[in-house]
């Protein structure tokens, strides 16, 4: 059994979605929706073992699988998980599971087609985080887009259309040239698809710099950096909740990923060389992307906006280079920026099912068509103030401790890096707690707010359990980083030693 | 039970009672709530008493560590406690007010809807509080620091219909954010360059790294030290609303007036003051932070009290107080007189509780009328609630032999010996402060108590807009035939038993604090350089020598000037401040006091809205008109204009193709030609 954990957590989604698609019409929807929530439970239970048999002291890859599949071009079914990535599938499996519950009884039109593309895209991404294989993370990457693609542009808002292709072009356009990229290793790795020969690999200055750039261009869209930041606000605001938290919580962090797994050990040299290019497009995201998002009056905006600002933490994590000589990837931020990374798969999904939970009843996303929310929504409203102070970076939610991490990190290496970033305390409460002063505070605003019922149970069950993982990982992160530790210094020392040579 | 358990029952079973009214309270109602939220406070009082009580006897100080949070690099982020004499000084302080406040509470939000969420706000804000004072390291200190500053967000805003009340709770998590923005980067070079966020670690490598130099501008150097004391001093100044951050406090009192008392005047405003006496090994090391301390507060010491004056909102006025107060124990941290400024904060935290406490029966006896103007003879009807105002007014004012008078005289007696260049300026602004306090106190206390019954006029003043909102959840001020009330036991006992310590406490503490050995170990002074502790301890020999002796000092006649002016122009000649009040007005000096220097306007027509104003310019022209309008948007009109183009080519008539064809032939024949001919 454990020998085949990780394609468990591939395939089990998949081959949920897929009967769950063969329950067809809307006719049978009842049974659909319990067949994706069986199925989803069942694919993040198979996940649990990833963290129980993880060996903290190991740090290569685990639950290894290897099996030839196109011998030809040698490349092979191979999987496994480090301490960098093992969360994210968790993490995964446990947002598919979060997102068939807010759909429940919201999404009434194909209901079968609209869980089943939800449970395929959990089994793909699951995929890209586990392949050791270049061609194989490629197809999971690329396949990945189809499902979300499916799900704004079939559930989506009235612009959906140019919101899915936008999403669906741009980020397919950064992918392509990772497809050159991996070419180009195949010939000088001598006919090999493995990342970790890549890892290996001599190369020159030149070839690490393109290389770098094609995966810049991959990964940056997708995380999304600045100034490839764009399609994320249209796609958040036109998806429908379930696509704006699995987005925000997993499909961001792919990106992110990418630069740990593939640009800095591949092109150590040029990613030392260039790293203030990626710290100075981060804080531009922290603090432009921040005022920003103050300006926002679509509650949906506003969130997008600040999803990209946290993950302007993330890519400042992993570019900050400090140490004796200056080669030394910073610990504190590197480990910073991974826990920021799954708390923010946590808030953010908070954040965006709180305003489906608000659109479901009013129908708009407008700040201004609310107003005196937690008159009739008390109980709501206090599990916001929750995630609106994590999203703001309070102490004791998971929110606090990435930011606080990769700051530490920050000022070790350079004061100003730190004091730009830290400028996210004053902006991220100040647009989080201006918008939820606007919308739950103050008497009833009209009429919709005046009819609002408080949640239910289904709605009450999401919350409380995206609660306690908030609570939970803010009070006590110990038992994230620890996974992180040996994989992190690993690739630590990794990226200090230079290819050239 | 062992002291560790009995550390971690005095946060917890504060934790205990505000989980079970917050979450239950629905279920368990409103006695129930209460009682339980009581029982937990009454808990850590007790034992926080038996704690401070077994250290005095000579009990073992304790450091050490409940659970590791993370772990990063071999550097391990715990939460632990440390409690000595310091924070045990501290736990008792905190939880006593916080039970008198909680017993108040009975009386005082009886009527409210909110009742169970206000209990479980200011249990939870007890834990904070104490899991502030009790930690041993800089990451449960940032923890506590933080929360505190949420619970008071949520109790500013607890009436949050009020549009005032949710502007003045953002407004004051938002300015407390830029201070903690300012101790966070001070976090992080405490990290970066001692390796340890540990307290004794850290304090124990201080001296190794006192010359230690850092390059934050390239081609400067500064001190380590005087950074890293600044950036952590500027998260005092927000919490401690220290001049310029000082712009949160008086708005704060949109909040229910016992959280006013027990948050905004008592324990989380003095949390600053608490940690730069922590941090005194760290601070004893830059005379440049110590000098930016020492102005700080003189500025705020003195301008606050200015204000005070002006103010016709009984909360106002204690709360301009509290500014100013807040002022004087900065002063006296600046002055290396650590000792002292914890001292006043001990002192002030009973008599500061006891008056916002008193304002509140006040405003309840006038059915929730807050401008003095309305008041006047109040002493007739309000007895307890008259008498302890009056204690708690002279404490304040530093009367000899009243606790206030120990802690401010010994502060004035510190600053005279701090040879700072600040010094002078100090001097004269705690000093000149004295009569200004003492002028605005009794103004208040005057209006109030006595005089004329201004509330049988009909036409009341409005200094408090607030309450015109909400007159479904109060009824605002006293009918025609209504009488102001006395309050009931549950809001007067409080009153008493904080009037004992107001009036006793300073002669009780002054010997072991001042003089005695009480903080030895746990501050750090360099006696060398900073003479102001020693100073104090010349005069300050014992409480009845001090206290004759300030018959014949100039801070005494100058709180007797204060008293004296305010019972003439208030009492005797009513027409001279009306005059007075035509004369700055003609000069601008009224408008500039109104305004509060126009902080204010800094902030929100400044700061505020051009954040907003550039956040808009940022998103239409930065995102939307150049990346997504002229990049994105531009290249797929490119590449539509360009796939136009082709589409055009691929008409689909045979004679099209067939005349390129030919044209092709003709075009390569050309060039084959060409190339013959240059051959040949």
């Amino acid at each position: 059994m454990t020998g085949n954990l990780l394609s468990l957590a591939i395939w089990m989604p998949i081959l949920a979605g897929l009967i769950v698609l063969a329950t067809g019409s809307d006719k049978n929807a009842p049974a659909a929706r319990w067949l994706a929530l069986f199925g989803a439970l069942a694919s993040f239970l198979v996940t649990i073992p990833l963290y129980t048999g993880f060996d903290l002291l190991h740090g290569g890859m685990q639950f290894e699988e290897m099996k030839p599949w196109i011998q030809s071009l040698n490349i092979n079914y191979h999987l496994g998980v480090d301490g960098l990535s093992m969360f994210f599938v968790i993490l995964n499996s446990f947002t598919t599971l979060m997102v068939v519950l807010a759909g429940w009884q919201v999404i009434e039109k194909r209901v079968a087609q609209y869980m089943a593309a939800f449970l395929i895209m959990s089994g793909l991404i699951n995929g890209a985080f586990v392949a050791l294989d270049a061609i194989l993370f490629y197809v999971f990457f690329e396949a990945m887009l189809i499902p979300m693609y499916l799900i704004i542009g079939v559930w989506g808002g009235p612009n959906r259309v140019y919101a899915s292709v936008k999403f669906f072009l741009y980020t397919l356009m950064g992918s392509l040239l990772t497809l050159v990229a991996f070419i180009y290793l195949y010939y000088q790795s001598g006919g090999s698809f493995e990342i970790a020969d890549y890892h290996r690999l001599p190369l020159g200055m030149a070839a690490q710099t393109l290389l770098l750039v094609a995966f810049f261009f991959a990964f940056a869209v997708k995380v999304p950096m600045w100034p490839v930041h764009t399609w994320l606000p249209d796609a958040h605001v036109e998806a429908p909740t379930g696509g704006s938290m699995v987005l925000a919580a997993i499909t961001l962090k792919l990106g992110a990923y990418g630069f740990l797994r593939f640009a800095l050990p591949i092109a150590p040299d040029a990613s030392r060389e260039y790293a203030w290019v990626f710290v100075a497009l981060s804080l531009v995201a922290v603090v432009y992307i921040g005022m920003v998002a103050l300006v926002q009056t679509d509650m949906k905006k506003l969130v997008a906006y600040s999803s990209i600002s946290h993950m302007g933490f993330v890519s400042l994590g992993f570019f900050m280079f400090g140490g004796v000589n200056g080669n030394e990837l910073n610990a504190w931020a590197v480990e910073g920026a991974l826990v920021q990374m799954i708390s923010h798969g946590f808030v953010s999904a908070a954040m965006f099912f709180c305003i489906g939970v608000m659109y479901d009843r009013v129908h708009s996303r407008k700040i201004a068509d609310y107003g005196g929310v937690a008159n009739k929504m008390p109980i709501f409203a206090a599990f916001m103030m929750l995630f609106a102070m994590a999203n703001s970076g309070l102490p004791a939610t998971s929110g606090f401790a990435g930011e606080f991490m990769v700051i530490l990190g920050a000022v070790q290496v350079n004061f100003w890096y730190a004091f730009a970033a830290a400028t996210t305390l004053i902006f991220g409460a100040a647009y989080t707690l201006w918008m939820y002063k606007r919308v739950i505070f103050g008497d009833v605003g009209n009429d919709n707010v005046a009819e609002l019922k408080d949640v239910n149970t289904r709605e009450f069950l999401v919350l409380a359990i995206l609660a306690i993982a908030v609570l939970g990982m803010g009070l006590f992160p110990k038992p994230f980083t620890d996974v992180m530790h040996q994989s992190v210094n690993d690739l630590i020392w990794h990226v200090s030693q230079s290819k050239l040579h | 039970m062992d002291m560790k358990s009995i550390y971690l029952l005095i946060p917890l079973a504060p934790l205990f009672g505000a989980l079970i009214a917050g979450l239950f309270g629905w279920l368990i109602g409103r006695r129930a709530a209460h009682c339980v939220t009581i029982a937990g406070v009454a808990v850590s009082f007790g034992l926080s008493a038996y704690v401070l009580q077994y250290l005095l006897a000579g009990g073992e100080s304790f450091n050490g560590t409940v659970y590791t949070w993370l772990t990063v690099n071999g550097v391990d982020l715990n939460v632990g406690f440390l409690v000595d004499n310091l924070t045990a000084m501290m736990m008792c302080v905190v939880t006593f007010v916080s039970l008198m406040v909680h017993l108040y509470t009975i009386g005082y939000m009886h009527e409210d809807p909110g009742y169970q969420r206000f209990f479980s706000y200011i249990s939870l804000f007890t834990f904070s509080m104490l899991m502030l004072v009790m930690s041993n390291n800089f990451v449960q200190l940032f923890f506590g620091w933080e929360a505190v500053g949420l619970v008071s967000y949520l109790l500013i805003g607890f009436w949050f219909k009020r549009p005032t009340a949710t502007f003045a709770n953002l407004k004051a998590f938002l300015v407390n954010r830029v201070g903690d923005f300012g101790f966070l980067l001070g976090i992080g070079l405490v990290l970066a360059h001692f390796g340890s966020l540990d307290y004794a670690e850290v304090f124990a490598k201080a001296p190794e790294l006192q010359n230690a130099t850092i390059s934050i501008l390239p081609g400067t150097t500064w001190s380590l030290m005087t950074v890293t004391c600044i950036l952590l001093f500027i998260g005092a100044m927000g919490k401690s609303a220290q001049f310029p951050l000082h712009v949160w406090l008086p708005d704060s009192m949109e909040g229910p007036t016992p959280i006013s008392a027990l948050i905004h005047a008592a324990t989380m405003v003095t949390a600053g003051i608490f940690m730069v006496s922590r941090m005194s090994p760290l601070f004893e090391m830059s005379e440049t932070a110590l000098n930016f301390v020492l102005v700080i507060g003189a500025i705020t010491a003195l301008f606050m009290g200015f204000l005070g004056i002006i103010q016709n909102d009984i909360k106002r006025v204690v709360a301009y107080s509290t500014l100013s107060q807040l002022g004087y124990m900065t002063v006296a941290l600046g002055a290396s007189a650590y000792s002292v400024a914890v001292f006043h904060l001990m002192t002030h935290a009973f008599f500061k509780a006891l008056l916002f406490l008193a304002a509140g029966s006040v405003i309840m006896g006038m059915h929730h009328d807050q401008d003095i103007r309305n008041m006047g003879g109040l002493r007739k009807y309000m007895k307890i609630t008259w008498i302890t105002s009056l204690l708690g007014s002279l404490a304040l004012i530093g009367t000899p032999f009243l606790s206030g008078f120990y802690s401010k005289d010994s502060i004035i007696l510190a600053v005279q010996a701090s040879t700072l260049p600040g010094a002078g300026f100090a001097y004269f602004a705690v000093v000149a402060g004295v009569f200004v306090t003492a002028f605005y106190s009794f103004r208040m206390y005057f209006l109030v108590f006595h005089g004329k019954e201004q509330w049988m006029q009909k036409d009341h003043h409005h200094a408090h807009d607030a309450d015109a909102h909400d007159e479904d959840e109060h009824h605002h001020g006293l009918g025609p035939n209504d009488k102001p009330h006395e309050s009931p036991w549950v809001v007067t006992l409080p009153l008493v038993l904080l009037a004992i310590p107001s009036v006793l406490i300073g002669a009780w503490a002054m010997t072991p604090m001042l003089v005695g050995d009480f903080f030895k170990d746990v501050i750090f002074v360099n006696h060398d350089l900073h003479g102001a502790m020693a100073a104090v301890g010349e005069h300050a020999e014992d409480w009845y020598h001090m206290g004759m002796h300030a018959f014949v000092t100039l801070p005494f006649w100058l709180a007797v000037a204060g008293v004296a002016s305010a019972y003439f122009f208030y009492m005797v000649k009513p027409e001279i401040p009306a005059a007075l009040d035509r004369f700055f007005t003609s000069i601008g000096v009224k408008k500039l006091l109104e305004e509060k220097y126009y902080m204010d306007h800094l902030y929100i027509n400044g700061f505020a809205a051009g954040g907003r104003a550039l956040g808009t310019v940022l998103w239409k022209v930065g995102d939307t008109l150049l990346i997504d309008g002229l990049v994105v948007n531009g290249t797929a009109k490119l590449v539509g204009l360009f796939s136009n183009l082709t589409r055009r080519i691929q008409s689909g008539y045979i004679y099209h193709y067939a005349f390129a064809m030919i044209l092709g032939a003709l075009l390569l024949l050309t060039i084959w030609l060409g190339g013959l001919l240059q051959v040949q």
